[in-house]
């Protein structure tokens, strides 16, 4: 039987009490240093139906990112590009307190952050998904699932797209008479780079990298960068109430490039 | 022509299998961490996932009733489970589902157990090949059994339908869509009762009996299975050191 919301609040005071006594002492609750990642495993291929399909776990968390490839209208403004159309949905199967029904702003900011990464990277070379110019191109839908809920869903959920997509098999369509025909064969996607984000919580003047459900719950701040091979930084999201001081955030910026290129390389391993 | 490709003369089936074969079933029992109880089936290319919440408080609060649990359930399809991309928000088939899907489960639970209460079923299908509402029943029933809601029995699923003359079990994708008949049923396996009823397609009363005892005998393969799932979960070890003496 789940306990009641105040009874909750109470365990969360104690926890965070307990928190905030273990980062002083530089440890976390589950024993990692501030900078380290939770065990991290990753499957590709899972979903025979999909273009390509990726599960992610990251500690307790959970993600599924599907790929599926269809043609269609080009976006307005943007008559010579592919489409790339992505979603992200908490499942009430992630945890007690997820209410099925439409994403809220929480899994709206989630995609949207992921998005951001994917798209400002330049990680599909959409100038190379159009088939008849002005009229039909490659629309590439993602979509993502949260099974499970631990925390840092922005980094597992923006792995599992990243993987999805490298491992991604895209159907190859001819132009017959101005009518696209899909011949059956594949290609790799066009890949540029490979956009990895990396997220922090500030509790106090503790940073932690890779948040677990309960540090979120204490968490003053959090931040989220995601930078390309090159080490370029392509998209950043500070979220919740509290703010962070220029010196965090610089700081922040050089381990989002280190432990970007860490993460990079477990991922690349796949292809 | 159309018979052709679904049976061809020696009996056999578009996917290989005789007309009283199953396709392959793989069941594993807790595999959502934050669930009270969780299951995930593999039935032939079905690939689903089911989470058990509760018995826990109602929301909305006017929704408990004073004598007994309330159970809902949720059947959703991922966009990627599809051919073509399936729209994520739901639609009405699903809605459909979710309904007699709970209403095949709710006769094995003893729901008078608690009072003001609510169990939620979430059925997430990751991959669909035809019959995922049977396989999300066997899912569901093995995550409640998982969740130690009190029960009277599990619920099987299976279907079974018509390819022309062959009343045949276990109805695939491409026969669903291009058979003649498509019957599932759920059961109770040691109740002998049945708990879904579903029929579209032609039978005569005569092919209705043998399709009704064909899908029943395929509940009960399944039976087995979800037991199986059930002991290797919470008896593996003493299954196995048994069969080391």
């Amino acid at each position: 039987m789940s306990s009641s919301k105040r009874s909750t609040v109470i365990v969360e005071q104690l926890r965070k009490q307990q928190m905030i006594e273990a980062l002083s002492r530089g440890k976390r609750l589950d024993g990692r240093d501030f900078e380290s990642y939770r065990n991290f495993e990753i499957e590709v291929g899972i979903i025979d139906k999909a273009s390509g399909s990726a599960k992610v776990k990251l500690g307790n968390t959970e993600v599924i990112a599907g790929v599926k490839v269809e043609t269609g209208e080009p976006f307005e403004g943007l008559e010579n590009k592919g489409a790339l159309i992505m979603s992200a949905e908490v499942l009430p199967t992630a945890s007690p307190h997820v209410e099925p029904g439409p994403p809220d702003e929480d899994a709206i900011e989630l995609s949207r952050v992921v998005d951001r990464g994917i798209r400002e990277s330049e990680m599909l070379d959409l100038d190379k998904l159009v088939l008849i110019p002005g009229k039909t191109v490659y629309t590439v839908f993602v979509d993502c699932s949260i099974i499970n809920s631990d925390g840092n869903l922005l980094d597992a959920t923006s792995y599992a797209v990243v993987a999805a997509l490298l491992t991604s098999k895209f159907p190859i369509y001819e132009i017959k008479d101005e009518q696209v025909v899909d011949t059956g064969k594949t290609m790799p996607p066009p890949i540029t780079t490979m956009p990895i984000s990396i997220t922090a919580v500030r509790i106090g003047e503790s940073v932690l990298l890779d948040p677990t459900t309960e540090e979120e719950a204490c968490m003053d701040a959090r931040i989220t960068m995601t930078t390309q091979s090159d080490g370029n930084i392509v998209a950043v999201q500070k979220g919740f109430t509290g703010p962070f001081s220029i010196n965090q955030i610089v700081q922040f910026s050089e381990i989002a490039r280190i432990k970007g290129e860490e993460m990079r390389s477990k991922i690349k391993e796949l292809n | 022509m159309k018979e052709l490709s679904l049976m061809d003369e020696n009996g056999k089936r578009s996917d290989g299998r005789g007309i009283d074969e199953l396709r392959s079933i793989n069941i594993t029992v807790g595999v959502v961490k934050n669930a009270d109880g969780s299951a995930y089936i593999e039935f032939g290319k079905n690939k689903i996932i089911v989470a058990v919440y509760g018995p826990r408080e109602v929301h909305p609060k006017h929704m408990a009733l004073p004598d007994r649990c309330v159970l809902r359930c949720r059947y959703h399809m991922s966009p990627f489970s599809t051919d073509t991309r399936k729209n994520p928000a739901p639609s009405r088939r699903e809605v459909e589902i979710s309904k007699v899907m709970r209403e095949s489960l709710e006769p094995s639970l003893i729901l008078s157990d608690y009072p003001r209460a609510v169990i939620d079923v979430f059925v997430e299908v990751l991959q669909a090949d035809g019959g995922s509402r049977c396989a999300g029943i066997n899912a569901a029933s093995v995550a409640l059994a998982d969740a130690g809601i009190n029960m009277r029995d599990l619920v099987s699923a299976c279907a079974a339908g018509r390819l022309s003359e062959n009343i045949v079990l276990d109805i695939n994708d491409l026969e669903d869509k291009e058979g003649d008949a498509d019957m599932p049923v759920a059961y109770l396996p040691n109740l002998e009762q049945v708990t879904l009823l579903q029929l579209d397609g032609k039978l005569t009363t005569a092919q209705f009996s043998e399709c009704l005892e064909k899908a029943i005998s395929g509940c009960k393969l399944v039976y087995e299975i979800q037991k199986e799932a059930l002991m290797k979960k919470y008896f593996g070890n003493e299954m196995e050191l048994k069969e080391e003496a």
